[in-house]
């Protein structure tokens, strides 16, 4: 039955998926991290969830994946609750993690193996033609033997995206995927976010602090701030806002007569 | 009564955690190079250990039951008496507890390291479930090496017996005489409830322990507690499952 579903899935053309989260809360004992939120995101698009550090972005793209339950309100996958693990195979639910989660004790080929050898998806050679193809669009070729704690940050991330490629996913949902990178790295990734999307019709979801990456690449951008929605809209229409909240955050001006955090610390 | 929650808790979990594996079980012949690994690491790797301990352990035995002996003049019973300690008690006890020390923590910290970061999240959105990439390899391979071990330790903890008591003049007790009384003592039986033990006790250290690594939440602090944990879990659990497995093969 679940070998029928992915086959159905990978024999088929790939169609992106849109995903509908609806009055989501969530909360940690008495701590609210999420609030009420409900948006949509369209099958194809690149979705980029913005905030400061702590405002629950991770903790909605979690809640995305599946990996944890909401306290209230739900998320949805074309109709489908994403925390169902048919659910995952019908979809292939892909997740690119901040620190990469690669398989420590198993080389990058066998991380990016891992997943159709595991579904037993394909033939052998399908799977070795599966990973050269992934390892080649993401330049990982001369990576191929070598144990996650040999390779640099970018190079985590890079072998990640390429794991989740192989998966040939219709979400794709990325954790601050350029976070303690060097700019030009940074740029690198934003741009295979794009590619991947254009090339594979993939809905990608990205969690991220960089603006650049945000007004660059994305389709339609969400701020999110102590746990509640505070906009959605394209990157255009986010240039314009008037919210102080959020023009604050995209705009930070540095202060040294009137530091930031002396005002945090009072509040 | 938090803390008696929490045992609870852990126990319900490390049950729920068995059945999810062994629901696994008609993928095993996937996961057999990786039962494989474990075997090796946990069973063959452990062998020298066993070894030294167990000949030393014999060893002991003999010379403390030559000493008290000797006073009755019933050195010959000497062989019965370290073959009697040894595969009723010593050898499941101690093979068990050296588990506990040299796969159990490995385990706990592996499985702790892997959850903290985020490496149990991954295989759960490749929808691979980690009861069966992590925990049934390392349940069905304890199941094949704690019955070896014990075999192991048992025979070389009586042939320690059987060293001591043909050097240690005092003794005096030739190697015939003294495997005479083994022989004289064991029955299969015997035999096997000392292996039903072992087999026992292997599997839940090992269940206590990738439980109590994939329930870790946290930093890397919490990986050293995870493994302190699941030592100290699995050695309680072994002596107190010890005393009614024996209680009930009486």
């Amino acid at each position: 039955m679940k070998k029928d579903i992915i086959k159905e899935r990978t024999g088929s053309e790939m169609k992106p998926v849109g995903v509908e989260v609806a009055g989501l809360s969530k909360s940690f004992g008495k701590q609210s991290v999420l609030r009420e939120i409900s948006l949509s995101i369209k099958p194809g698009e690149i979705f980029v969830i913005m905030g400061p550090s702590g405002s629950g972005k991770s903790v909605l793209l979690r809640q995305i994946a599946g990996l944890d339950l909401p306290t209230s309100g739900t998320v949805r996958i074309e109709g489908f609750d994403p925390a169902d693990p048919d659910t995952r195979d019908r979809f292939a639910l892909a997740l690119v993690f901040q620190a990469g989660a690669l398989f420590n004790s198993l080389t990058v080929y066998e991380n990016l193996a891992l997943y159709p050898l595991e579904h037993r998806l394909c033939t052998k050679q399908e799977i070795h033609t599966r990973v050269d193809r992934a390892l080649k669009i993401l330049s990982l070729e001369n990576a191929v033997k070598k144990f996650p704690s040999e390779l640099s940050g970018g190079m985590k991330k890079r072998v990640a995206i390429a794991r989740a490629l192989v998966m040939e996913p219709q979400l794709l949902l990325y954790d601050e995927p350029t976070s303690e990178l060097d700019p030009v790295m940074a740029a690198t990734i934003t741009e295979i976010i794009a590619t991947l999307k254009n090339e594979f019709r993939v809905t990608s979801v990205v969690v991220s602090h960089d603006r650049d990456l945000a007004l660059t690449i994305a389709d339609r951008v969400a701020i999110v701030m102590r746990g509640k929605l505070l906009f959605v809209g394209t990157p255009a229409e986010l240039r314009q806002e008037k919210n102080p909240a959020v023009t604050d955050f995209l705009n930070p001006q540095i202060d040294l007569k009137n530091p930031r955090y002396l005002q945090l610390e009072a509040t | 009564m938090k803390k008696f929650n929490a045992i609870l808790d852990g126990l319900g979990s490390a049950i729920l955690l068995a059945f999810r594996a062994f629901a696994s079980l008609p993928t095993a012949p996937r996961i057999l190079k990786r039962v494989v690994e474990q075997a090796f690491f946990g069973g063959y790797a452990s062998l020298p250990i066993v070894s030294i301990l167990s000949f030393f352990i014999g060893a002991v035995l003999a010379l403390q039951a030559g000493i008290t002996l000797q006073n009755f003049g019933m050195k010959q019973i000497i062989g019965t008496l370290v073959a009697e300690s040894l595969v009723r008690e010593l050898g499941p006890v101690m093979v068990a507890i050296l588990v506990a020390g040299r796969v159990a923590s490995a385990t706990a910290a592996e499985l702790a390291s892997m959850t903290v970061y985020q490496e149990v999240d991954a295989l759960v959105t490749m929808n691979i479930p980690p009861e069966r990439f992590l925990v049934l390899p390392r349940l069905l391979a304890v199941l094949f090496y704690m019955p070896v071990l014990a075999i192991v330790a048992i025979v070389i903890g009586w042939i320690g017996g059987a060293v001591v008591c043909h050097y240690v003049q005092f003794i005096g007790v030739e190697p015939a005489q003294y495997f005479a009384g083994v022989k004289q003592f064991l029955t299969h039986r015997k035999m096997w409830d000392g292996l039903i033990k072992a087999e026992i006790f292997g599997f839940c250290v090992i269940l206590i322990a990738c439980n109590t690594g994939l329930r870790t939440r946290g930093g890397p602090r919490e990986i050293g507690y995870a493994v302190t944990r699941a030592v100290v879990f699995s050695l309680v659990t072994i002596l107190v499952l010890d005393y009614f497995i024996t209680k009930a093969q009486a």
